[in-house]
């Protein structure tokens, strides 16, 4: 925790390079006052649910931190016995200046500045109190690196902890949220807030605070202790931190937003490079080779300045901090040095707040070392609150968006519902005002099935999306075997429904795991009776580890067309009376389509069908086909019937014959 | 390493320079302690045995030496400053040149290389090695020659003090060494273990956010929940360790550096007593020790970053030296043949990735200038692969694809492209205007721009929006629809005056209506152009001059469409099961 006793080095030491990763977004937004102490609160309610860690810590911390800024003192003391400056020995006797030098006989100090070892001072070295302090220096300094062990491991508990259950409450937050909150979103936003963002929060949860209150401790500690030994010499301070003030000001306005444009220009050139390099074989096919590599080096160019500006300006810090140490020592030689040789000489006594004994000078070296790393870490600790905070409140505002509305309270599980739709009057927008589906109705019997046909954004999927009340109607119903859908528990009414997505998803489990998804405790010979049905059995026989292949993204190659016949089946293992297909071939080839159709008839079969098709083999056998246009249903009715009307129906269909 | 090395030789002096101005500076500050211990010892101890001499005169004197030190702090920090200035100035020079060469590289590296190294790994060279690279040629000529001068020095300067002291100083360092060295090697590693655990966790949260629809009409958010929470706990356990060890790191250097300072101490004293040693000389060593153990913990630290970096060049190194995938052969080797120009022969061509099983068996056919070829069959039988070997993305394993008579492997790489205009299957689209997209990095004219998207049935759509052809896309055009991007590129593709244009696949988004427009506007405006369509739907290559039907890598049918309908059992049943691609987009 205590940064601030290594020395030189320190400065060295403090790592510039891990803290502008590019990797590392950072985002110091600053947040307004209200709302900085309202995240404070919640945050502090997260730190003190494990108060049972955070109380020890901060014991932990304290004791850990007296022992190290103690024993300076007792080096000091230790030296003082070694070469002890009259009447110094024993503090709580008054000494006489006059009288002083009578019992250290110090030898000849030799001519030599260099040859020290003829220029010792003998004399009675108390060895017995000489072991004393040293025995006490050791265990101070043990003391405090075990507690400083210790609070290391509990902070790292804390942090695991914290981490944990902050991602943990995102996630099942996540999850209950309505299907509109990840249609608006990035995947890339949320997973950046349950990595990055926790991780931002955790580090300033589980070391800034503490590191604030160790620095705290430390400054104190150092100006108790340099007060005691001479508080004139302290006013060398007034020289060396308002140059750390000023160095630390010239950090944070001038060095860090130049390090945050370094991270966004290394981000650009990244995000080129990626893209280019995704798009290699074209760039090549079209012979454009060294136009891109000019282009990317005119990013690289901008990236290495940006780069090189920030590490220019950054270049002051590490040696920065070793002046203000060196500068602190130079003057405290200076001033030190001069009180120590009136003391010596005795022109000033002991009671003199000008007295200072040789231990005492060392010891005040050490302290004014410990005395500046808090004060050089202090902007850093402070800017990571910042950058926390802001994070911590974006966390909030997830766990504050609300929840997929509860069932209502008389809603009824459907089991098994005969499958009888009626949409009624039905309007819907995503965003208030931009109605996508105006004043629809239909009536759906059971087993009919029903093809959505329409360009993009017509409106296809909405329909799907209230069906299975992934967003609920803005007016208008929607009804089941008669039973409006609000008023049918969730989980019933999306259990009543099978669906095959364009989008294909699978997740990183086995082969298995993903066919079986939607039915619990399904048995191998089912699901490989499902795979069969799906023409996918002998592909996945095919992979490395057959049924229990894990998907995961690299490794196995495996096409879209194959990951649709798997989410087929998975279709066709479950057994709900409603089943909706959106394109849900689109991905396979015709051969393959003309393999599975059977497979694909007896899925529809019994079932009441929302099919969204481009293929015309699947529509023209449709009870009924809606063809969509800009949100509202320009023709209605079976594939006969459309055709001899001719309208916008025939005349695509007639253009696939030129 | 070496090989990465050498991008340094250019600055060669300016590094000499710059070690030059860094080592005085640095030395000039470790003299600090040495002149505080004169101070002690050589001005102020001697007053003791003669207290009556002139205080002003040894003020004056001590002046003299805290200014000298004063000079001295200045002198370190104005010389560090410039140095580490320099060395960041080497370093982005060095890294850029190194990130341009290793991109270069990337881009020309055959298809078959860029599958060997595969595309993420490609990705992660180029950005974070090369960070690497950039921040070890920063941090080396900075900790890499302060820490051993600060070490070596710091000893030196103790030696000529006290010989005895210095020892004993020296037998505590290699345990501050080591203490530190085994603390972050073995951490590190578990870094690699933290972030695979991230990726696990962050796969869970990926894979629902955009499976979200699916779990939700499953009612599976509970088994999403186990199934996060197992990778979570993972996670937590692993950081939690990784931590632990790390955090031991700083307690366990101070303790180390602190034992130091007592040992000092202590046997100082001893030496003291028996008048080999002065407490001036301890106190100025309580600061070298202080001064050199940090120096220790920087060359742990710069150990474990050469490791890292070495690790990092040895990666870029491998894509450097990758030689040629697709060298240019003489025309001794494969002669020319006397076939008419802009004609496209393949002459039993055969292809198998490395050595796997054959994707292309014994394809021949012969293509006179201007005419169409149409190539379908279902996924996997090897259409696309065709195609690259006459784009010479990949080399046939025996047999010879000429152009004009000329085996491919003997034309010239830009030659050879320039001859082609060529809409793939899920073709590149990048973030940039409509209009950059169509002219791809080419020096072709507006006009012909929107000409060509007119031919490409793309001019009516662009046309919609409203900045029109200055429509911003995204990375992957994931701001159009299928039928949209296709288009797009199927302009680009006619835009360049290709005398072969080939389109992959890259109508299948199209409703039949645009597919059956585009197809006309391409026969009618572009004659004379050679095509080759490789599709999945017969209406897109029925007009063809000739149509390959191929399956499993092998040709089992080929002539027009009519004849193929009489004579090709699969085509037959493909083109009676297609009542339909898209049959709206």
């Amino acid at each position: 925790m205590n940064r601030g006793g290594f020395g030189p080095g320190g400065g060295m030491l403090g790592n510039p390079v891990q803290q502008n990763n590019p990797n590392n977004r950072q985002k110091a937004q600053k947040l307004d006052p209200k709302t900085r102490k309202r995240v404070l609160l919640r945050l502090s309610k997260y730190l003190f649910s494990y108060y049972w860690i955070v109380i020890p810590a901060v014991i932990l911390m304290l004791a850990s931190n007296l022992l190290g800024i103690v024993a300076p003192k007792i080096s000091g003391k230790a030296i003082d016995i070694i070469s002890p400056t009259r009447n110094r020995e024993g503090t709580s006797q008054t000494a006489d200046p006059g009288t002083a030098g009578a019992d250290a006989s110090v030898p000849e100090s030799g001519d030599g500045t260099h040859d020290a070892s003829s220029g010792a001072e003998t004399g009675a070295i108390d060895f017995e109190k000489l072991r004393h302090y040293i025995l006490l220096m050791l265990i101070c300094y043990l003391g405090s690196a075990l507690l400083a062990l210790a609070l290391a491991v509990v902070l790292a508990q804390l942090g695991k902890k914290i981490t944990y259950r902050l991602r943990k409450d995102l996630f099942e937050h996540l999850v209950k949220l309505p299907v509109g909150y990840f249609d608006r979103r990035q995947t890339g936003d949320i997973i950046s807030h349950i990595s990055y963002d926790v991780d931002t929060v955790n580090t300033s949860l589980s070391h800034d605070l503490l590191q604030v209150a160790s620095s705290v401790v430390t400054v104190v500690g150092c100006v108790f202790f340099m007060i005691s030994i001479s508080p004139v010499l302290l006013l060398v301070f007034c020289v060396t931190v308002p140059v750390s003030v000023y160095m630390t000001k010239q950090r944070t306005t001038k060095v860090r937003p130049l390090f945050r444009t370094r991270s966004a220009k290394l981000g650009e050139l990244n995000g080129y490079a990626e893209e280019m390099l995704s798009g290699q074989r074209t760039v090549r096919a079209y012979g454009r080779t060294a136009t891109v590599s000019g282009s990317f080096d005119e990013r690289n160019a901008d990236a290495s300045e940006a780069y090189y500006k920030a590490d220019w300006h950054g270049a002051v810090i590490g040696p920065g901090v070793n002046f203000i140490n060196n500068l602190a020592l130079s003057l405290i030689i200076l001033f030190g040095g001069v009180f120590f040789m009136l003391s010596l000489t005795g022109r000033v006594g002991p009671s003199s707040i000008f007295f200072i004994a040789l231990g005492d000078l060392s010891a005040f070296v050490q302290y004014s070392r410990k005395f500046s790393g808090p004060i050089n870490e202090f902007a850093n600790i402070l800017a990571d609150l910042q950058s926390a905070l802001a994070a911590a409140e974006r966390i909030f505002r997830i766990l504050d968006e609300p929840v997929e509305t509860p069932d209502r309270e008389n809603a009824v599980d459907i089991l098994r519902p005969a499958g009888d739709v009626a949409i009624d009057h039905v309007s819907f927008g995503y965003v208030p005002g931009r109605t996508v589906i105006r004043d629809l109705s239909l009536n759906v019997p059971r087993g009919s099935t029903i093809a959505i046909v329409g360009p993009t954004g017509a409106g296809k999927t909405t329909v799907i999306n209230l069906l299975m009340r992934f967003y609920d109607v803005d007016s208008g119903e929607i009804r089941i075997d008669g039973r409006e859908i609000r008023d049918i528990t969730r989980d019933s009414l999306r259990a009543s429904y099978t669906m095959v997505l364009q989008d294909t998803w699978l997740f990183g489990g086995t082969v298995s795991e993903n066919i079986a998804y939607g039915r619990d405790g399904a048995t191998a010979d089912e699901i490989e009776a499902a795979a069969r049905a799906a023409h996918i059995d002998g592909f996945i026989r095919s992979l490395p580890e057959g049924y229990g292949t894990v998907m995961t993204d690299n490794g196995i190659s495996i096409s879209k067309g194959q990951k649709q016949l798997i989410t087929i089946a998975r279709a066709m293992l479950a057994s709900s009376p409603m089943l909706i297909l959106d394109e849900a071939t689109s991905n396979v080839d015709s051969r393959t389509e003309k393999q599975i159709q059977e497979a694909m008839l007896k899925l529809m079969n019994g079932r009441t069908c929302f099919v969204i098709a481009h293929r015309l083999s699947t529509i023209q056998n449709a009870d009924l086909i809606l063809v969509m246009n800009g949100g509202d249903v320009i023709e209605q009715g079976t594939h006969e019937e459309l055709m001899s009307s001719g309208g916008f129906y025939a005349s695509l269909y007639n253009s696939q014959f030129l | 390493m070496r090989r990465i090395l050498k991008y340094l030789r250019p600055y060669r002096t300016r590094i000499g320079w710059n070690m030059l101005l860094k080592i005085s500076a640095t030395a000039i500050e470790l003299f600090l302690p040495r002149i505080l211990s004169y101070i002690i010892e050589g001005i102020i101890k001697p007053l003791e045995k003669a207290p009556s001499v002139d205080i002003g005169a040894k003020t004056a004197e001590i002046s003299v030496w805290a200014a000298v030190m004063i000079v001295c702090a200045f002198l370190g920090v104005a010389g560090n400053v410039t140095a580490n200035r320099m060395s960041a100035r080497i370093a982005k020079d060095a890294a850029r040149a190194v990130r341009r060469d290793l991109f270069d590289r990337t881009m020309s590296l055959s298809p078959a290389q860029t599958d060997a190294f595969t595309v993420p790994s490609l990705e992660s060279r180029l950005t974070s090695d090369t960070y690497n690279f950039h921040n070890f040629i920063n941090m080396m000529q900075r900790m890499g020659v302060r820490a051993p001068i600060l070490l070596v020095g710091g000893l030196a300067i103790c030696a000529t003090m006290d010989w005895r002291l210095t020892l004993v100083m020296a037998c505590i360092l290699p345990l501050l060494f080591f203490a530190v060295y085994t603390i972050t090697s073995r951490g590190l590693p578990l870094y690699t273990k933290v972030q695979s655990a991230v990726d696990g966790m962050i796969r869970v949260v990926r894979e629902d956010a955009q499976g979200i629809r699916v779990i939700k009409a499953l009612s599976r958010s509970d088994y999403e929940t186990a199934r996060y929470d197992r990778e979570n706990r993972a996670l937590a356990s692993i950081e939690g360790k990784t931590n632990s060890i790390m955090a031991a790191a700083n307690p366990a250097m101070s303790f180390f550096m602190n034992l130091g300072l007592v040992s000092v101490v202590y046997s100082g004293a001893h030496l003291v007593g028996r008048g080999l040693s002065s407490a001036g000389n301890i106190i100025a060593f309580i600061q070298y020790f202080t001064m050199i153990s940090g120096a220790m913990m920087g060359i742990s630290r710069i150990f474990v970053m050469t490791s890292k970096a070495a690790a990092s060049a040895r990666r870029i190194a491998e894509v450097l030296d990758t030689g040629e995938g697709l060298p240019l052969a003489s025309e001794k080797e494969y002669p020319k043949c006397d076939e008419p120009e802009g004609s496209v022969v393949f002459d039993r061509v055969s292809f198998a990735y490395g050595g796997t099983k054959e994707i292309l068996h014994d394809i021949s056919f012969r293509l006179e200038k201007g005419s169409q070829l149409g190539i379908i069959g279902a996924t996997g039988s090897g259409k696309t692969t065709a195609i690259s070997l006459l784009m010479r993305f990949y080399d046939a394993t025996s047999g010879s694809v000429r152009i004009g008579g000329r085996d491919v492997r003997t034309i010239p790489e830009e030659e050879l492209h320039s001859l082609f205009g060529s809409a793939m299957q899920n073709d590149f689209i990048f973030a940039g205007t409509v209009e950059e997209n169509i002219r791809f990095f080419r020096d072709i004219p507006r006009e012909k721009l929107v000409a060509a998207a007119k031919i490409a049935q793309a001019d009516g759509f662009i046309s919609s929006f409203e900045e029109g052809y200055g429509y911003m896309l995204t990375s992957k055009g994931t701001n159009l629809s299928g039928g949209q991007r296709q288009r797009i590129l199927i302009a680009r593709a006619i835009a360049g005056d290709p005398e072969i244009l080939i389109l992959d696949d890259s109508s299948s988004a199209l409703d039949y209506r645009t597919d059956m427009l585009l197809r006309q506007a391409i026969s009618s405006e572009l004659a004379g152009v050679t095509s080759v369509v490789v599709a999945q739907r017969v209406s897109s290559v029925m007009s063809a001059d000739l149509i390959l039907v191929l399956d499993e890598g092998r040709i089992i049918g080929a002539g027009k469409h009519e004849e193929l309908l009489a004579g090709c059992a699969v085509y037959r049943e493909i083109s009676d099961s297609q009542m339909g691609g898209a049959f709206l987009e």
